[in-house]
């Protein structure tokens, strides 16, 4: 098995800094990359979770008790796993509004998410964020942001900190297609990599801004080229429905970052399963069932599953104790959030202004 | 007392926080190499290095998101604005993401950073170029507003503003830089939130800040000294948080209140102090609230237009008459 890599032909340096990811590609013939058993379930759980847990955002959804924008993860499930499972609790991630699995990924609690969601005090934010503003310091988790493009900068700007200190941490950055032709992106990645910072940017190419396909927005299909422009490292994971195809693609990204300080530009090919939001339909005149229903058939989850049955490190009764687990987990969550009171009136009035 | 100039008044509060606080530095366009475009940073590329004092491209989102960003994890940026005019492109930045990052965040993350540079009508720059922006930024819940009339105050509240753990607008003036002034010894800050009585008074309170203070209400309350009206003269200093007790309390004291700034009339700084006046002093006010501003049209180039578009001191002064039913 082969990392398919598109080599930007546009400058020596990163021809040579791909290079060097090619030469990752000795252990892609690893088939699980040397990674243990206990990461790879562990992986499985943390995937079924997301999944379970947006299965779980959409029926409260319809129940009425989540308001607003809320946008799901399912499908892309191996992208926040294969990603996070790259770096260190140390390290930042920062994404956009489609926030719920990266926030798990990253650590938080997923009973505080819910919680959110539900505008309640005990939410990541008291109840100030919502679905799309997710956040938390202690777990570097800078956001859940809503307005496109706005975090790519903000992304940026963590991994100058990272510099300025001279630390070794990175920021991962996760954005949408669509976010890869506003201004922000552009502006951003042009300073990251003139100042060489640690940032590396993934695009979670699901195919769609909203409902206008890449190619209708885009006078560039390959969006992880866009990087060329910026004499930026980039990379495409054509399979990102593959945990470990995502988490080899970020992990020589992440290693390189730490080595060199030098930003890369990921595009990583997904779907998802859902509208753009829960206020959207799943298909409609910008997408055809059909295409919806052979997507599923690279489901991320199924995937890893036959990875691991073939590899026997786990079993149908393991699959299905998963869910078991998972389910337990599901219901806590709902059971905190029920049992969580509203934010006090007070609460209006602070985190305003700090001290 | 030493006499320096605006922008060595602001020089001296930049090195001296940057030599006390590591975490501290300033980006923007020009601000290294070249020195600044106004010469603000003179020096300061010389004295602390490339690291802390950096050239930016011409990316006001870019620069202005990378301050935000490294300020919501520990770092306390000065970002310069070569204009507040050019502030507009990094709007989204500034507004949802400075300001509103504490709050949305349920306090996770709060962003000390200051943003500064020259904002208001220079000479001739026309619709682009002169726009004065603190009503704007006074607006949202988040930020605060300063804009300094002198060299003292711009020292003393850029230090605070810098130390403050809030995204702080701090607002000059072009055609200030080379004005000087003095300032104290050694030393010190002034708090925001606190304005300056400049004037005591008895006939009327005038509200006035930054430039036009200097440049248009200070000469128009000496001639109306010479009509024999006693004016009060109120300096906010800061536009947000404002010294609500100081205005109102000049108020309750003259009976008369005019306002005189450089910006627009809807909306304008203005119109929220005449209301907060007339909550807070109806039973005081002795006539309505006067206001004078720019005219509300886009600044034009020609400068007989831009003249009469700006407040001057005739303007001023029949304000005042106005208010004391002399005219």
């Amino acid at each position: 098995m082969c990392l398919h890599i598109v080599i930007s032909e546009l400058t020596n340096n990163i021809l040579q800094s791909e290079m060097e990811t090619l030469k990752l590609t000795n252990i892609a013939e690893n088939h699980l990359l040397g990674l243990s058993p206990e990461i790879l379930l562990k992986w499985f759980d943390e995937m079924l979770l997301i999944r379970r847990f947006e299965e779980k955002c959409a029926q409260l959804y319809g129940m009425g008790k989540i308001g607003g924008f809320c946008h799901l993860y399912n499908g892309q499930e191996a992208i926040a796993t294969g990603s996070t499972g790259a770096i260190t609790p140390d390290d930042y991630v920062i994404t956009a509004y489609r926030d719920h699995g990266l926030a798990i990924s990253k650590g938080l609690d997923p009973r505080r998410i819910l919680a959110e969601l539900l505008g309640k005090s005990t939410g990541t934010t008291k109840g100030k964020g919502g679905s799309m503003h997710l956040f938390s310091r202690e777990h570097n988790f800078l956001g859940g942001h809503a307005i496109v493009g706005g975090h790519i900068p903000l992304a940026a700007g963590a991994a100058f900190a990272i510099k300025y200190r001279g630390e070794k941490r990175v920021c991962l950055c996760f954005m949408g297609d669509g976010a890869t032709n506003i201004g922000e992106f552009h502006e951003a990645l042009n300073l990251a990599a003139l100042w060489k910072l640690p940032v590396i940017y993934v695009i979670e190419n699901n195919k769609y801004g909203m409902a206008t396909a890449v190619e209708r927005a885009s006078a560039v299909d390959a969006l992880h080229l866009k990087a060329a422009a910026y004499n930026m490292r980039n990379q495409v994971v054509e399979d990102g429905h593959n945990v470990l195809k995502v988490y080899q693609a970020v992990k020589a990204a992440v290693d390189h970052a730490r080595k060199t300080y030098e930003p890369s530009l990921l595009e990583v090919q997904t779907f998802r399963y859902r509208g753009h939001s829960m206020s959207d339909p799943i298909h409609g005149p910008y997408r055809t069932k059909e295409e919806v229903e052979a997507q599923k058939k690279l489901d991320p989850i199924t995937v890893l599953m036959n990875i691991l049955s073939e590899a026997n490190l786990a079993s149908e009764e393991y699959f299905e104790s998963a869910e078991e687990r998972i389910k337990a987990i599901i219901d806590e969550c709902v059971t905190y959030t029920e049992n969580s009171p509203e934010p006090p009136l007070e609460e209006l009035y602070t985190d305003v202004y700090a001290e | 007392m030493p006499v320096v100039s605006f922008r060595e008044a602001l020089n001296q509060a930049m090195d001296e926080e940057m030599a006390r606080d590591e975490r501290v530095f300033l980006m923007g366009e020009e601000v290294a190499q070249y020195n600044g475009a106004y010469k603000v940073s003179q020096g300061l590329l010389a004295k602390y290095g490339p690291k802390r004092i950096i050239d930016t491209p011409i990316a006001e989102a870019g620069f202005t998101g990378i301050g935000i960003g490294s300020a919501m994890v520990g770092l306390r940026p000065i970002v310069e604005f070569m204009s507040w005019n050019f502030s507009l492109i990094a709007f989204d930045q500034i507004v949802n993401n400075a300001a509103k990052m504490l709050s949305m965040s349920g306090g996770n993350f709060n962003v000390p950073i200051v943003f500064r540079g020259p904002g208001g009508a220079a000479h001739n720059l026309a619709a682009t170029h002169s726009q004065s922006l603190e009503s704007l930024y006074a607006h949202f819940p988040g930020l605060k507003v300063v804009m300094p009339s002198n060299p003292r105050d711009a020292k003393g509240l850029l230090k605070t503003a810098i130390r403050d753990n809030n995204p702080v607008i701090f607002i000059e003036s072009e055609v200030m830089y080379g004005e000087k002034g003095e300032i104290p010894e050694g030393e010190y800050t002034i708090p925001l939130g606190a304005g300056e009585r400049m004037k005591e008074g008895n006939d009327v309170t005038i509200v006035s800040w930054s430039k036009i203070l200097q440049h248009i209400t200070l000469k128009a309350v000496g001639r109306l000294e010479e009509e024999g009206i006693s004016v009060e003269l109120i300096d906010p200093r800061t536009i947000r948080p404002m010294d609500w007790e100081l205005v109102f309390n000049s108020v309750k004291k003259t009976n008369r209140l005019v306002i005189v700034e450089e910006g627009w009339p809807f909306a304008g700084v203005g119109a929220q102090i005449s209301h907060e006046v007339s909550n807070h002093c109806f039973d005081y006010l002795d006539a309505p609230v006067e206001r004078v501003t720019q005219e509300d049209v886009p600044l034009p180039y020609a400068h007989n237009l831009e003249v009469a578009s700006l407040p001057n001191i005739q303007k001023v002064i029949r304000a005042v008459r106005k208010v004391m039913y002399r005219d």
